[in-house]
């Protein structure tokens, strides 16, 4: 079995899994961090994404030995121990983008990284960058309010370029 | 999924000796395999990871070719600079497979060498006439290359380390959906180059990724939307299936080979 | 001006910083000490004869503890159904058992045959590959015509697949066939309600645990209704009495129905646990939740509305042709039944309606509630007739409905059911003017001018939620009360613990419950917690389906509440030496009238439970109250939807540009919570009418077994959404006017879509197109409708 060494929301992991251990059964079963969920087997729905390496990945669709070296950030690494929300997450409470739940982390993780490739989203490219994303709950229309207003709160917090 | 040894090779020559072993399964990405792990629909006994081999990644643009390493994932094809600039329709074929997460781990080696029929690659590779680099030293034409759902010309053991694509001087392709997995139902790869034009399917064919030879002659001698308005691809060897009949794939390989050709402008 | 806390408040889900931080609690999260894992072997088959089973390698597999079949279950009983339909001759339906594990027979793809129970899920799933099965294949019957066709039988208690054959009204039957005949015109309509799967985002699982020492078993499970599971679990299957079993739902991530039955893994996780004394774990895949999950919908049926000149409608027929499925799920035969042909009236003043529906037992998973639950299926029928009459009598789809809607409330219906209140027309004006149909003809040109075809199309719903008076259903059939119990706890210092036998599982209760009681009392919301999901913590509950949560559940707690007032009130009077009619109560305080004494709420319920100076000699110290409230009727929320979609011709593709809702709920608590609520159930109903479709093969194979073959919506795919509920008639008798607002998107939005896509293609002169409108079917239905078009 082999033996992995990987940094997971800032800490040294080193563990031995089996070959077919997924990311995301490492992440939940291995190191408890069950804010990474499972709502499918086909790579679609995207309750299992985390960032690797700054990136969105579906944890489901990945082998835990693949992620060797690797820096990987789940939900629970984006969140304050405080509790305090996020810009992103505190976007997802104010203008009710959840309901049961269970796809937000994804969801969540899925925005942030959205957000750092594009500031400025349409509405349009913000659902469509949600493809891989599925929420059963709230017809997407909050989540993409909810996205939008976070871009907006990001932009306005950057200090504006000197002329 | 079956369990299976996990090989992780630091060389192309290290993972081709990997290989080597019995039931040995090369994997890229993974987004295809691992679904199919997951399904236990296939158990090989040691899965080679190739996608950490620096020596299959990066985009180079040689004359009048763009060679694009194997495990280069969709994400880097469809951000590329000189990917867009050569070949842009490409760079929008990539920047549409799947999702964004897919796209993060996905490859062009992968798709290619698992010609899944409904896959994008497949028939840029196709319509663009692209040279299929392996490591057994072999330059394999895309013509040559693609053989049927899910077959290749890849020998036991065989990897693709690069594919090479002619630059057209025009080219787009027209994906519509499968509503539910969101591959391609049907997706039309056209290619114009001095010399004529090419014109591949994906997604509707039995035989997987395939030419449309009629279209291609039409559009060789008057690249236009008119010349093949009305012409219709025998409907004989198309899928039929739940989310389409034989009939409506014909139609949509019509559809969207004339707004490919409109596209190009 | 928007309230800022209390009734009427968008007030911040407070449940949302554990799902978006990571730390909610689901059923999977949770892993106890010595934990087994469960893998069921499932049918590949739809109907098989079981002519052996060899466990012996996969007990001797590395890891597996032990291998169940049928056999380790011969003590227990069925999976019991709750709801009993009695048929148009008297007798009661037809109720083959349900097995938890199959006893010789398969029935449906997915039912389980054996199940594996290792030290871990991979080791489980291994081994269950090695266990033989002597299956021998039989027949299967999938199509519900063929089923009730004669040949082959689901299961020999049913010879002709039939589950019972009900009429409704039975009396009014002759008087519609003579109104149907004698009318000036009938409008019919032949017409499939597609079969859906619910796919809630957290697939099923279940823990279950077991005590030798004190003899007590503990389920953790994926519920909608955590008493009504261990009622049916308790009492039908294990014979587990109520105080040697809890039963838990923790943290649920959705159920839109799926969640509310009791299912076989259940009764599973919760007798195996005992077996080996130590706890035993399932966790559903995808895969697994497609072929073991209660399925939706799944109707075929006729319909005929006669009409005299002038288009007021004389008379309803409906047949329908309704899939139960291989086994009965807990309220499955009442769907076609109580909850669709008692809202066969709709909106509309019909004078007279009869139903035949005919429940099937068919190959298949059983079919049972999902979202909206016979509703959708009454709705989609009128509206799509309404819509097709309107085309046949060239009137105005608007004019027509106003033409025939019910004006005068209360309303007794010709279907059993009262409306207590509503006003259509006012949904109507408000969707007409929020979707600019003014304005319509301009886009269409538009449209056209682009070579895509536009149109326009609307739909008027009525649902009975809130369910449900317990005389009522339990007349009609129902094996339980439909009521809701509350306890709400006081503590010393004035805070408060509310014990909710509703559970939420999206639906924010732990927010708009304190609401509720802050609004009430007067005291900040953030003192009060909402408590739900545990046998042990909640004295009753019936749980959270049918919209029915505010409505019966909030009742009950406003009940509750009600009671605490009164007796705080006698407190306070004896603390201030006044006549307790004397005392009022306001924001928090307790006065006494015409002086300015007063005392704090924290004050009075420090004394309940420090009751020094106390009238001990005639009330109790403490201040806790226990209501159940069971509803006087049903709720009757309705609306008025209205869909635009741009359609293109050459691949059939709909896109849906603009959804328009004006609804109805009552009164309401939490506005954004309820725009919530449409917003999620507008796109299940879209994705039923555009894309989502489960479909069998004839051998009864499972072709949509994941998301790659069963569409589900994506952001892409919807539009952002434009909702009302201003035009307000508040509910007239439950005690905060409230109807329920769960189900409404789900129930308006199909035929709103469907009349849409008609419209966009009203010159092809395509009548009619069966849901999903994938872009195959709408081309094809073009394709076809083309040279008659040409011709014209």
């Amino acid at each position: 079995m082999p033996g992995i060494k990987l940094t997971v929301n800032g800490k040294t992991v080193e563990k031995t899994v089996e070959g077919r251990t997924l990311l995301v059964q490492l992440l939940r079963e291995e190191l408890g961090l069950t804010g990474t969920h499972v709502g499918c087997d086909t790579s679609q729905c995207g309750a299992c994404l985390v960032h690797v390496n700054g990136e969105s990945v579906k944890s489901c669709t990945m082998l835990a030995a693949a992620a060797e070296g690797a820096e990987i950030t789940t939900i629970e690494g984006v969140s304050s121990r405080d509790g305090t929300l996020n810009v992103v997450q505190a976007a997802f409470q104010e203008h009710h983008g959840l309901q049961c739940g269970f796809c937000t982390p994804g969801m969540v993780m899925s925005i942030t990284d959205l957000l750092r490739v594009n500031a400025s989203p349409s509405e349009t490219e913000v659902r469509e960058w949600l493809e891989g994303n599925i929420c059963r709950c709230t017809g997407y229309h909050n989540i993409v309010k909810a996205a939008l207003s976070a871009a907006e709160t990001l932009r306005g917090a950057q200090p504006v370029a000197a002329e | 999924m079956y369990n299976f040894d996990y090989l992780r090779p630091a060389s192309l020559a290290e993972a081709v000796e990997a290989m080597k072993g019995e039931d040995a399964q090369a994997i890229s990405g993974g987004q295809t395999l691992i679904p199919t792990l997951k399904a236990r629909l296939a158990s090989p006994s040691v899965l080679v990871d190739l996608s950490g081999l620096a020596e299959l990644k990066g985009v180079s643009r040689e004359g009048d070719k763009l060679a694009i390493g194997a495990a280069t994932r969709h994400a880097d094809v469809a951000g590329s600079e000189a990917v867009r600039s050569a070949i842009p329709a490409l760079a929008a074929l990539a920047g549409n497979i799947g999702d964004p997460a897919v796209r993060n781990r996905g490859t062009l080696g992968g798709s290619v060498a698992n010609n899944d029929p409904a896959a994008c690659y497949p028939s840029a590779a196709l319509a663009l006439g692209a040279t299929i680099h392996t490591s057994a030293g072999r330059a394999i034409a895309a013509d040559d290359f693609f053989l049927g759902m899910f077959e290749t010309a890849l020998e036991e053991g065989e990897l693709v380390t690069r594919v090479d694509f002619p630059i057209p001087t025009a080219a787009n392709y027209q994906k519509f959906e499968q509503p539910a997995s969101r591959f391609a139902l049907v997706g039309v790869f056209v290619a114009r180059f001095p010399g004529g034009a090419r014109v591949a399917i994906t997604g509707a064919c039995e035989g997987g990724v395939s030419r449309w030879d009629a279209a291609e002659a039409a559009l060789s001698s008057d690249f236009s939307a008119g010349a093949v308005t009305g012409m219709a691809f025998p409907a004989d060897a198309l899928i039929g299936d739940i989310h389409g009949t034989p009939a409506y794939r014909a139609n949509l390989i019509g559809v969207l080979t004339r707004r490919a050709v409109q596209a190009c402008g | 001006m928007a309230k800022d806390f209390g009734i009427g408040a968008s007030s911040k889900r407070r449940e949302d910083k554990r799902f978006l931080t990571g730390t909610g609690r689901y059923t999977d999260d949770m892993n106890k000490p010595g934990q087994a894992y469960v893998h069921f072997l499932r049918s590949d088959m739809a109907s098989g004869r079981i002519n052996g089973i060899d466990i012996a390698a996969a007990e001797a597999a590395p890891g597996v503890i032990k291998v169940f079949t049928s056999r380790d279950f011969e003590a227990v009983g069925g999976v019991p159904c709750g709801w009993q339909v009695t048929d148009r001759h008297g007798e009661p339906m037809k109720e083959p058992k349900h097995p938890v594990l199959a006893e010789g027979f398969v029935r449906h793809v997915g039912d389980p045959i054996a199940a594996v129970v290792a030290e871990t899920r991979a080791q489980a799933r291994d081994a269950a590959e090695l266990i033989e099965v002597d299956l021998e294949e039989l027949p299967a019957v999938v199509n519900l015509r063929a089923a009730v066709s004669g040949g082959t039988a689901v299961h020999p208690e049913a010879p002709d697949n039939l589950c019972y054959d009900w009429d409704f009204p039975a009396e009014s039957k002759d008087a519609v066939d003579e109104a149907i005949r004698n009318a000036h015109h009938v409008t019919v309509l032949e017409l499939v309600n597609n079969r859906l799967v619910a796919n809630p985002m957290e697939p099923r699982a279940a823990i279950g645990e077991y005590d030798a020492a004190d003899d007590q078993h503990t389920l953790w499970t994926t519920s909608q209704n955590p008493h009504v599971i261990r009622l049916l679990m308790g009492a039908f299957v294990l014979g587990i009495p109520e105080h040697k079993l809890r039963v838990v739902a923790p943290d649920v991530g959705g159920g839109f129905g799926s969640k509310i039955y009791h299912y076989a893994e259940e009764a599973f996780v919760t007798l195996a646990a005992k077996v080996l004394n130590r706890p035993v774990k399932w966790t559903s895949d995808r895969g697994e939740a497609f072929m073991s999950d209660a399925h939706g919908r799944d109707h075929v049926c006729k319909v005929e509305l006669a009409m005299d000149a002038e288009g007021h409608f004389l008379a309803l027929r409906s047949t329908t042709l309704a899939n139960m499925g291989a086994y009965l799920s807990t309220f499955a035969p009442c769907i076609p039944t109580w909850l669709h042909g008692t809202l066969l009236a709709g909106n509309y003043k019909t004078p007279l309606i009869f139903t035949n529906v005919r429940a099937v037992f068919t190959n298949t998973v059983p079919v049972d509630a999902y979202r909206g639950a016979g509703r959708p299926e009454a709705t989609y029928l009128i509206e799509r007739t309404v819509d097709k009459a309107a085309r046949e009598m060239g009137i105005d789809p608007a004019e027509l409905r106003r033409r025939n809607f019910i004006t005068q409330f209360p309303y007794q219906t010709p279907v059993a059911v009262e409306y207590d209140s509503g006003d259509y027309n006012a949904t109507l004006d408000k969707v007409l003017e929020g979707s600019d149909r003014a304005g319509f003809e301009a886009r269409k040109a538009e449209s056209a001018s682009r070579g895509k075809l536009r149109g326009y199309g609307l739909a008027h719903y009525i649902e009975a939620c809130g369910i449900a008076p317990s005389s009522l259903v339990g007349a009609l059939g129902a094996r339980a009360g439909l009521y809701e119990a509350a306890t709400v706890r006081v503590n010393p210092t004035g805070s408060i613990s509310v014990f909710t036998g509703s559970h939420s599982h999206g639906q924010g209760h732990e927010t708009t419950f304190a609401q509720v009681v802050a609004d009430m009392l007067g005291v900040p919301e953030d003192s009060i917690d909402i408590v739900h999901g545990d046998t042990n913590r909640v004295p009753f509950g019936m749980g959270t389906y049918g919209s029915r949560s505010l409505a019966v559940g909030g009742s009950a707690i406003v009940k509750s509440v009600d009671k605490i007032v009164a007796k705080a009130k006698k407190i306070a009077a004896h603390l201030l030496e006044a006549a307790e009619s004397d005392i009022t109560f306001e924001n928090g305080q307790f006065s006494v009238q015409g002086t300015d004494k007063s005392l704090a709420w924290g004050e009075v319920c420090l004394a309940a439970y420090v009751p020094h100076k106390y009238p001990i000699e005639t009330l109790e110290p403490g201040l806790e109250e226990t209501s159940f409230y069971d509803p006087a009727n049903f709720t009757y929320p309705s609306g008025a939807y209205a869909c635009e979609v741009e359609v293109d011709p050459e691949t059939g593709k709909v896109e849906v540009l603009s959804f328009t809702a004006a609804d109805d709920f009552g009164n309401v608590v939490n506005p954004m919570i309820v725009e919530g609520q449409v917003h999620g159930g507008l796109a299940q109903g879209l994705g039923q009418a555009l894309m989502e479709g489960c479909v069998y093969d004839e051998n009864g194979q499972l072709i949509t077994a994941s998301f790659m073959d069963y569409a589900m919506p994506l952001a892409k795919d919807l539009p952002s959404f434009t909702v009302d509920n201003s035009a307000c008639t508040p509910c007239t008798h439950n005690p905060l006017g409230v109807k329920g607002c769960g189900e409404a998107g789900a129930i308006g939005s199909p035929p709103a879509l469907v009349n849409a896509v008609l419209d966009a293609l009203s010159d092809y002169g395509i009548a009619h197109i069966d849901m999903p409108l994938t872009p195959s079917k709408v081309w094809a239905a073009i394709d076809a409708a083309r040279p008659a078009a040409a011709a014209e």
